[in-house]
């Protein structure tokens, strides 16, 4: 699957679109591909405020939880509704439908800090070759 | 089923299936110093291999298992003498060509670990151990049969061994042996040929709940990997996966088969366990008896009991168990959705009061407290097909 070019990257597999003040967030193709068959999905309430790097929502599959990491300071504004009965849209359209959370970003230059698609797609692929060692 | 206590990735010890597996894309874990499949995406992940075998058929590399003989040819009843002391059910009772599920216990009646034991011949046993335990187990047998007329051999490492698991698993492997597979009842076995291996044991047992077979082949990489393909190709009719252990793990779970270091372990004992019919008090001294007489007279203080839950939230291995007022009862030993059942299930150690079928108890799920009851276990049982044609 493509990593969509306009997105930004973390090393925990967090992706983020910016647009005009607000950030989508939701976590990468290699992320739902390493957790497996989501089941679960926990995410904040409208007004919860993030802080880059802490945690702020759980994805859980059959095997394992998994937290996920906010990439920038920021309010929520909006958590994926599709989610609650629909966990599995996270594997089947990662980078789209299956986006976790809206939020208003405290600082909108604070992505610029995260990697980009070819730079995230270089991490993963040194993780791949890691893990295949 | 998590990777504790990781080593680096070089020092963990590999099965002869190991580059198969990697070929076949497999998410590799560390299990118990192992580095072991936890599932095939490739091929539909862990939901899909578990209905494989709960529906269809799978196969799982479990290679990683030990397997200790006890035997002896020139002083009769030694070994059986040796097998008793050192586990808690009644081995007498083995026919040869017989299997049953036991431990070998502490004098605490805590457990070393639980094994099948297999009787081979009139003098001659096979105990089938677990992986992250073998070191332990066998250092453990050799000491405690010192006082014993007979020889102790570690083979663990010359056998593959695979575990065939499901309601076709008695067609798949029909067309790669010459064994009459429908005289092996469940928890015997036999020797046959299998894919041109001559006198290859095949056991009608397995940890899934489901009907099946653990066949065991020598281990060089070739001959592992020709019986594995083997096996898939058999299989393809009845869509055959490969399984890992995360499979392996929910199958074992909705079936109430303990793990070990989760359900038992050097700190629990058999009473608390629940596995009284699998400890033969009236057999004879063995070792852990006298602990677990005294552990009778005194009463249990926790108990095993099936959780389903009712909030939503998942109950994971180690959360805690509180009751409506937020005082601990005990741990989450195992926990996760089922995927047969399409519950979120889990097993735990209670007090005796708060173990009745329906009583309510709250798993702690992060920040948050889930309500769960007590349901009857397993969770789930297969209808067996003898039984239904009578």
């Amino acid at each position: 699957m493509a990593y969509p070019t306009q997105y930004r990257y973390t090393k925990d597999h967090e992706w983020i679109e910016a647009k005009g003040g607000t950030g989508t967030i939701g976590i990468t193709d290699y992320a739902q591909h390493e957790l497996g068959d989501v089941v679960f999905v926990e995410l904040p309430k409208p007004g919860t405020k993030l802080a880059a790097g802490k945690t702020f929502a759980s994805v859980e599959s059959v095997k394992a939880v998994s937290e996920i990491y906010a990439p920038v300071d920021g309010e929520v504004v909006e958590a994926n509704p599709v989610l609650q009965n629909r966990p599995e849209t996270i594997n089947s359209e990662p980078h789209g439908a299956g986006w976790l959370v809206k939020i208003k970003l405290a600082n909108a230059a604070d992505v610029n800090g995260l990697m980009g698609a070819a730079a995230y797609e270089a991490y993963i692929e040194e993780k791949q070759k890691e893990a295949s060692a | 089923m998590e990777s504790v206590n990781s080593p680096a990735n070089s020092a963990l010890r590999k099965t002869p299936l190991n580059a198969l597996h990697r070929r076949l894309g497999a998410k590799m874990v560390n299990f118990g110093g192992w580095d072991m499949p936890v599932a095939y995406p490739g091929s539909g992940g862990l939901v899909a291999e578990h209905k494989a075998v709960r529906n269809g058929v799978g196969v799982f590399d479990v290679s990683h298992m030990g397997d200790i003989r006890i035997h002896t040819e020139k002083h009769p009843g030694e070994a059986l003498r040796a097998v008793q002391h050192l586990t808690m059910n009644d081995a007498s009772k083995l026919a040869i060509g017989q299997a049953q599920y036991s431990a070998m216990l502490y004098p605490e009646g805590t457990f070393v670990d639980d094994v099948i034991v297999h009787r081979l011949g009139e003098d001659d046993y096979l105990l089938v151990i677990n992986a992250g335990t073998r070191e332990k187990d066998v250092h453990w047998v050799k000491k405690n049969t010192a006082g014993f007329d007979c020889a102790v051999d570690d083979l663990s490492d010359i056998y593959t061994q695979l575990a065939i698991q499901g309601p076709h698993a008695v067609d798949v492997l029909r067309k790669l042996t010459d064994a009459n597979l429908d005289s092996i009842k469940s928890y015997w076995f036999t020797h046959g040929i299998v894919c041109g291996l001559k006198n290859s044991l095949i056991a009608r047992t397995g940890y899934t709940g489901e009907d099946g077979f653990e066949i065991y082949i020598p281990s060089d990489v070739t001959t592992s990997e020709r019986v594995w393909n083997a096996v898939m190709e058999a299989g393809k009719e009845f869509a055959i996966l490969p399984c890992g252990l995360g499979a392996r793990n929910t199958l074992r779970l909705e079936a109430k088969m303990a793990l070990y270091e989760h359900e038992i372990s050097d700190t629990i004992n058999v009473w608390e366990a629940g596995l009284d019919r699998y400890c033969k008090m009236a057999k004879g001294n063995f070792l852990g008896r006298a602990a677990l007489e005294k552990a009778h007279a005194a009463g249990l203080a926790r108990t095993l009991v099936g959780l389903e839950m009712i909030d939503r939230g998942i109950a994971r291995d180690g959360y805690s168990c509180v009751d409506e007022h937020g005082k601990f009862l005990g741990v989450i030993t195992s926990g996760s959705p089922s995927p047969t059942l399409g519950k979120n299930i889990a097993l735990a150690y209670v007090p005796p009061p708060h173990s009745a079928l329906g009583s309510k108890v709250y798993v702690e799920v992060r920040a948050q407290r889930c309500k769960a009851q007590v349901v009857a276990t397993p969770f789930y049982k297969r209808i067996r097909k003898a039984s239904a044609k009578q």
